[in-house]
């Protein structure tokens, strides 16, 4: 990729730092927005969010109802949406029914309550594969389903963001909502993975 | 950035063959593995708004990237590949004119292209985000079996590929919102109902397939009644 037929590929480090001087310069954008917006990605929008809401729902019932009912206004209740999430669905596994998300188009993702999305996520065999052979994909990344499980595959094509409420594990029943929050990972509310017992 | 102008390009990924193994999760993997990384995902979002650009389009910039611009560089790669695609096409940059930069900062002396004639599509959303109401109901009711059309536009689209043709049955009635087909090309919102619509495995792949069901969110007039 080098947009002048040059043939050469220069490192993308290298093109980005020169985008920013070409923008900055002319004052069409504010390096410190720049910073802002990553410190934003790094630090105030993760999986801790989604994982906040997944324990708000296995220990509220009503919560949960709401949330499987309504995702865009029950995230909303606990101050999360905006960018890529302006309509979330909510789906729950269970022992017997398992959901997976996967963009095939680019890399949609429900930023608001999971961040930007990993690599494997954005990878081409996870994007090309999933809707194809999901089982086999799976058990690649290590998670083995039985063959009684019935896998819905969630390919994201419109604005509307998908994210699993992954099943409870057994063994937690006397933990409280805060003591949850940290079992909850990313994968397990994409669906690629299992939320274990601590 | 000479790719094909449409979405049957290589960002049309769903059950094509030949990509190896998928990455299994690795833990404590940063957001962004190398500060350009994060430069240039802050970049290309602001780069949308200077240019008067939309995600759509951005979406279709980039589909059009040829497969080494798409793939060489990863998924930031592709980003920034895309937002020069956006600066140059509204002619905030110059083509050329990133390269002409880099090749400076790196202490080469190459003339840089002129600033040119900002060319903003000059079209304006009518609201915030892609969610629009309708004022028509549905067309399509839960539970009914609907076809995805069998359709190769020549621009953008969100129908993939590998549905085109195929069965399925209309699970939720979602939020209607604005079509990316038009909206990506500057040619109005048109926005229409969304539905997620269920495909089971056998339908899309075969008899051979694993048994599993694909939903995906689809507008209205990439659907068609069963006659």
């Amino acid at each position: 990729m080098t947009g002048n037929g040059s043939g050469e590929r220069l490192p993308p480090a290298l093109r980005t730092e020169a985008l920013e001087q070409l923008l900055t310069e002319r004052g069409l954008v504010d390096p410190a927005a720049v910073d802002r917006l990553i410190t934003q990605y790094e630090t105030n929008v993760g999986p801790l969010n989604g994982a906040k809401v997944v324990a708000r729902a296995w220990t509220d019932p009503e919560y949960r109802r709401r949330l499987l009912d309504d995702g865009t206004a029950a995230i909303g209740e606990l101050g999360f949406g905006g960018l890529q999430t302006e309509c979330l669905v909510v789906v729950e596994n269970t022992p017997t029914t398992h959901n997976v998300v996967v963009c095939t188009l680019c890399s949609c993702y429900p930023w608001a309550v999971l961040g930007l999305p990993p690599s494997w996520y954005k990878d081409p065999a996870y994007r090309a594969r999933m809707v194809r052979e999901p089982r086999t994909v799976l058990s690649e990344m290590g998670l083995d389903l039985g063959d009684d499980v019935r896998i819905t595959v969630r390919d994201s094509s419109s604005e509307v963001r998908w994210m699993v409420l992954p099943e409870r594990p057994a063994g937690t029943e006397d933990m409280s909502e805060e003591q949850l929050v940290p079992l909850v990972t990313r994968d397990a509310m994409v669906g690629v993975a299992k939320v274990e017992a601590p | 950035m000479d790719g094909g102008d449409d979405v049957d390009g290589i960002a049309d990924m769903g059950g094509t063959a030949g990509w190896g193994p998928v990455h299994p999760p690795r833990a404590g993997e940063p957001v962004f593995a190398e500060p350009w990384q994060g430069r240039a995902f802050a970049l290309g979002l602001y780069s949308i708004r200077v240019a008067g650009w939309n995600v759509d389009a951005f979406r279709h910039a980039t589909e059009r990237l040829d497969r080494s611009a798409y793939l060489d560089d990863g998924y930031y790669g592709r980003w920034l590949n895309s937002t020069e695609l956006v600066l140059t096409e509204s002619a905030i940059l110059a083509p050329g004119a990133i390269d002409a930069r880099a090749r400076n900062l790196r202490g080469e002396h190459v003339e840089e292209p002129p600033i040119p004639e900002p060319a903003r599509p000059g079209y304006l959303p009518s609201a915030e985000g892609s969610l629009r109401t309708v004022d028509v109901p549905p067309a399509f009711a839960v539970g009914e079996r609907v076809r995805a059309k069998d359709m190769s536009p020549p621009g953008h689209t969100r129908l993939p590929r590998y549905a085109r043709g195929h069965t399925g049955v209309v699970e939720v009635v979602q939020p209607a919102a604005v079509l990316p087909d038009t909206n990506a090309h500057f040619l109005g919102e048109n926005p229409q109902h969304v539905y997620s619509v269920r495909f089971d495995s056998r339908e899309l792949w075969g008899a051979t397939a694993e048994p599993f069901a694909v939903t995906l969110d689809l507008f209205e007039s990439y659907l068609e009644k069963i006659p």
